[in-house]
């Protein structure tokens, strides 16, 4: 079985985020760049499925710069058996990315197409869907647990107060959620074994854009409240404050 | 030109945050002109006509068999049909678990970008500008739509309702075809064993972190959220822990909330969790170290022993109940 994983190299969650000097984009000096921890899971899925098989095939798909090659050195690292780099210095909208991984996907006979649920730079959630949409492949986004039993999937997914049961019929895209399954650490038999997998290295012209960015900034900075008191003989005066002052209670 | 706002039910009714989307029309209604359509996909009429109260202009259902509960490729179809025709200049969804799932389909399909999770919608130079956090809310996006339709999806809570906008017009029945054989069936959904209320849609959270030492004690938070009818959540340290299941897990790779009440109890205050919390109205600090970096986001901090202060607080909220019911 084919297996197709998306992935985006993101900003460490550590990162303390600095505006660009166009003020439109992060600036990029000094953030450590990691693989979107959704998207582990994608992979550790993937892995997981193609060792159950015991045969297949997982190629890991990104699209960026030049240095998006180390994130998807580390994928190779885990497992996956070939890169496909979608080489582009441009920022692209979710709408950009999913029809850049579509035409790069279209053709690879993939039965799932995993991406994980969020990246955690832009929040967006789209590319996914968007993504199965432009294959026309079903799609269950933002899942929390994976059985496979031939051609169907069975996948569960949080909603408000909730969790939904789905059957899918593959092929099928699939977004994953943390909780799925706990992602591997790279090997280093696996570290060694990836310098030799192939990077099939792609030029991309972004198509036309969905969204403008018009800027980014920072939120107002949130001031420093005060404390109300230390232990239990505060207990009333926290109460007096969120009722009289900030009434809420 | 119209608004199409996308309303959702659950279960035959009618979900709040769908108000909240229609509220958000009826007030952009002045800058972009025309009417606010709502595309109501279900089983059966939920009670549509409540629907112009909440500011619809007018309301399309798109009644079959196969829309009583959630299924993306039939409501996709019925929502692309509907901005097929009606060519809105802007289509709103709610950014509840539905919506976000739908709403990239919707502008995938349609071809235009899709601004996920707004915060604010306005008209700033003659054109649609949608304000969004990114990076789990440490930096706010502003983005503009090159193309129309435009497409945002709210986030929950953040937009109010309207009331008594007025009567909604016509009721419409939308044409809604057999769907095609589905390769995606839902089978079930099973209650969640905790609250019913999801974080992001809550009006009061308390939160727990490893100060609490272990999972056995989270039934403080537990007590203390029950009293101020409030929604449990976590850091993400005693989720990784296997404390607290990831769907209460607030921040960067977990939700991000802006209840009018958080209380932090036993969380030192990561940057990944503050980046989620923070845009919360009112922000309460319980923690042992008073350097704690929760305490510099916190309107109000305590000092104090979590094992002694969150039973008595438990105990005050009670009484207060007690003496208001």
């Amino acid at each position: 079985m084919i297996q197709v994983v998306c992935i985006k190299q993101v900003a460490d969650s550590e990162t303390r985020v600095k505006i660009g000097a166009d003020g439109k984009s992060l600036d990029p000096s000094g953030v450590t760049w990691i693989l979107n921890p959704y998207d582990e899971f994608a992979v550790e899925q993937a892995l997981r499925v193609k060792e159950k098989l015991g045969a297949g095939e997982v190629i890991a798909v990104s699209l960026g710069g030049a240095g998006v090659q180390a994130t998807l050195r580390n994928v190779l690292a885990m497992g996956a058996d070939r890169a496909i780099h979608l080489k582009t210095n441009s920022p692209a909208d979710p709408l950009q990315a999913a029809r850049a991984l579509a035409a790069a996907i279209r053709d690879l006979g993939a039965q799932i197409v995993w991406f994980g649920r969020q990246a955690i730079d832009d929040d967006a959630a789209q590319v996914g869907p968007m993504t199965a949409e432009l294959l026309e492949l079903p799609c269950v986004t933002s899942i929390a647990s994976f059985e496979l039993e031939g051609t169907t999937a069975t996948v569960e997914r949080d909603i408000e107060g909730g969790r939904e049961v789905v059957e899918v019929t593959l092929p099928a895209a699939l977004t994953t959620d943390k909780g799925l399954n706990e992602p591997r650490y790279a090997s280093l038999k696996g570290i060694m074994a990836a310098k030799k997998k192939p990077i099939d290295e792609r030029p991309l012209e972004l198509g036309e854009a969905g969204l403008e960015v018009v800027s980014l900034a920072l939120p107002a900075a949130r001031s420093a409240g005060r404390i109300v008191g230390q232990g239990t003989a505060a207990v009333p005066e926290l109460l007096r404050v969120l009722r009289e002052e900030a009434r809420v209670l | 030109m119209s608004i199409l706002v996308f309303v959702e039910q659950r279960g035959g009714r009618i979900r709040s945050v769908s108000n909240e989307a229609l509220g958000e029309a009826s007030r952009l209604k002045g800058a972009l002109g025309g009417e606010v359509v709502a595309i109501l996909p279900c089983a059966s009429d939920p009670g549509a006509g409540s629907l112009g109260a909440a500011g619809a202009d007018k309301v399309r259902l798109a009644a079959h068999p196969g829309l009583g509960s959630y299924d993306p490729a039939g409501y996709t179809r019925a929502v692309v049909a509907a901005a097929v025709e009606l060519e809105p200049a802007l289509i709103l969804f709610p950014a509840s678990s539905l919506g976000k799932d739908l709403a990239p389909r919707v502008a995938a399909r349609l071809g235009v970008g899709l601004a996920s999770d707004c915060t604010a919608l306005a008209v700033e130079g003659g054109r649609l500008v949608a304000t969004r956090p990114v990076y789990a809310g440490k930096a706010i996006q502003k983005v503009a739509f090159p193309k129309t339709p435009a497409i945002a999806s709210l986030r929950p809570k953040v937009f109010a309702p309207v009331s008594n906008a007025g009567a909604a017009g016509a009721v419409a029945i939308a044409a809604v075809s057999d769907p095609a054989p589905n390769r995606m069936r839902l089978l079930r959904t099973a209650a969640a064993s905790g609250s019913k209320v999801d974080l992001t849609e809550s009006e009061v959270i308390v939160s727990g972190g490893r100060g609490l030492k272990g999972p056995e004690n989270f039934k403080l938070i537990e007590e203390l959220a029950g009293a101020l009818g409030a929604t449990v959540g976590a850091s993400r340290a005693v989720v990784d822990a296997g404390w607290r299941p990831h769907s209460e897990q607030v921040g960067q790779t977990g939700k991000t909330v802006s209840p009018k009440l958080y209380v932090a109890v036993g969380i030192s205050g990561a940057i990944q969790h503050l980046a989620g919390m923070s845009s919360s109205r009112c922000i309460v600090a319980i923690n042992k170290d008073p350097d704690a970096p929760i305490f510099k986001v916190a309107d109000y901090g305590l000092v104090g022993d979590l094992f002694e202060v969150v039973p008595a607080l438990t105990e005050a909220v009670k009484k207060l109940n007690a003496q208001h019911a």
